[in-house]
């Protein structure tokens, strides 16, 4: 597999763009919540429709046999295809006006009172909701230590920044159901946490560049912005804009395979090499993976045609957590502020993690 | 005028630039732009989340693509 858009960074925050968003009218609080409840209520309404619609458009409309592989698979893509766009966009918007509220300061800030334990399992979820991108790793790890952040709590929020991303939850739920999404997420949490907690066990601050230490005298310079309403909701619609334009052809293709899956692939093609009983396939899907990279889009597809394929699903969320989680020019990056030695406990202790939820998956599953 | 661009060259870094290098052509100031795209570089200066704008010394904007409007303000002050 390629490499997908090594520098695809969706740091866009609320105030990008020129010049629009200021004449934009302004909105208050309650108005924006009427106007949110309404446009929710006419998402849903055009969300029920959906199904029938892909009835009727499949059936009636293009008169396919409903038994039939052709029309099946027509069906499905006519139906999946809208309902994961409209999921997409409606979770892109509401984290992006949500994310107007979590900026990478008030992170910042609030993590660094915070003791071990609890300060990874804030990291952990406020990783989630956090504007985050692969090439902000680096500054925002310098400004964890400079605010005083413990180092294990700085890992297990830049464990699941990346990782636990809603693009990926919904791409799960929208092609593999719900069951898989509430997986990926809570075991994807659970890696952040407990690998922050491990690497804050080993002390290993020294293996932090000398450099890096020097900063926490530093000060930051922090330019509070006052948003408005229609500012946050700008946020939101700059987010679908920005993020649904680049992975609509994922989910496009996502739903393409798992169509042309749904009837003409043979199954069990993956079982051998990685289905349940080859034991070694997932250490070997982590080997793989790590040095991989691809956005959580792109590497759903490839998920859904693996499992569609036979692949035991504690492999291929193996597989697909490496890809994400851990990649080659994330430690480039980080090898500027870390010893080599703390990449290394970091690489080893992230994918022991993953190793464990991959078999523990295959066994319970 | 001096401008300094930190960012290590992300997509959104690369706007800032743009949007710096026309708001200089439209107001027509006399400035010095420099890309500033070491981390430690960026770290002495104060900076923690990227791109940031820094103008004759003033830090203008950290963390966000400034609108052209706001920095053709910046640059006329």
């Amino acid at each position: 597999m390629a490499p997908i858009q090594p520098a695809d960074c969706g740091c866009t925050k609320p105030k990008s763009g020129q010049g629009k968003g200021t004449e934009m009218r302004k909105v208050n609080m309650g108005k924006a919540i009427i106007v949110g409840l309404l446009g929710f209520v006419v998402w849903y309404l055009i969300y029920k429709q959906l199904e029938p619609f892909s009835h009727f458009f499949t059936y009636s409309l293009l008169g396919l046999d409903r038994n039939s592989h052709l029309g099946g698979a027509i069906q499905f893509f006519v139906y999946d295809t809208p309902k994961v766009m409209m999921l997409l966009t409606l979770v892109v918007f509401v984290i992006g006006v949500l994310r107007s509220f979590f900026t990478q300061e008030r992170t910042r800030k609030y993590l660094a009172g915070k003791r071990e334990i609890a300060g990874n399992v804030m990291a952990a979820l406020l990783g989630i909701v956090t504007p985050f991108c692969s090439c902000s790793a680096v500054p925002l790890f310098l400004g964890f230590v400079q605010a005083g952040v413990p180092l294990g709590v700085t890992f297990s929020f830049l464990i699941a920044a990346p990782m636990v991303n809603e693009i990926a939850v919904i791409l799960l739920y929208g092609l593999l159901g719900w069951k898989v999404a509430a997986l990926y997420l809570g075991s994807g949490l659970m890696i952040a946490m407990v690998a922050g907690w491990v690497i804050g066990r080993f002390k290993l601050e020294h293996w932090i560049e000398d450099w890096v230490q020097e900063l926490r005298a530093a000060e930051a310079v922090v330019i509070e912005e006052k948003l408005t309403w229609s500012d946050r909701i700008e946020g939101g619609r700059e987010a679908v804009r920005d993020i649904v334009g680049k992975v609509w052809i994922y989910v496009v293709a996502g739903i393409g395979v798992g169509a042309a899956i749904h009837g003409y692939v043979p199954e069990e093609f993956m079982a051998a090499i990685m289905g349940k009983d080859a034991w070694w396939s997932v250490p070997a899907a982590v080997v793989v993976g790590i040095p991989m990279y691809s956005n959580a889009a792109g590497i759903v597809p490839v998920v859904e045609a693996l499992l569609g394929k036979g692949a035991a699903l504690g492999t291929v969320l193996a597989f697909m957590m490496s890809v994400i989680a851990l990649s080659l020019p994330e430690m480039v990056i980080l090898r500027k502020v870390l010893k080599p030695m703390l990449i290394a406990v970091f690489i080893a202790v992230v994918g022991t993690g993953i190793l464990f939820t991959g078999y523990l998956f295959n066994i319970l599953i | 005028m001096e401008i300094k661009v930190c960012g290590p060259g992300c997509a959104s870094c690369e706007k800032t630039q743009k949007i710096v290098e026309a708001a200089i052509g439209a107001t027509g100031v006399e400035a010095k732009l420099t890309k500033v795209t070491d981390f430690q570089e960026i770290a002495k200066l104060g900076i923690f989340s990227t791109p940031a704008v820094i103008i004759d010394g003033e830090v203008k904007s950290v963390g966000n693509v400034p609108k052209q409007a706001d920095v053709e303000g910046w640059l006329k002050s």
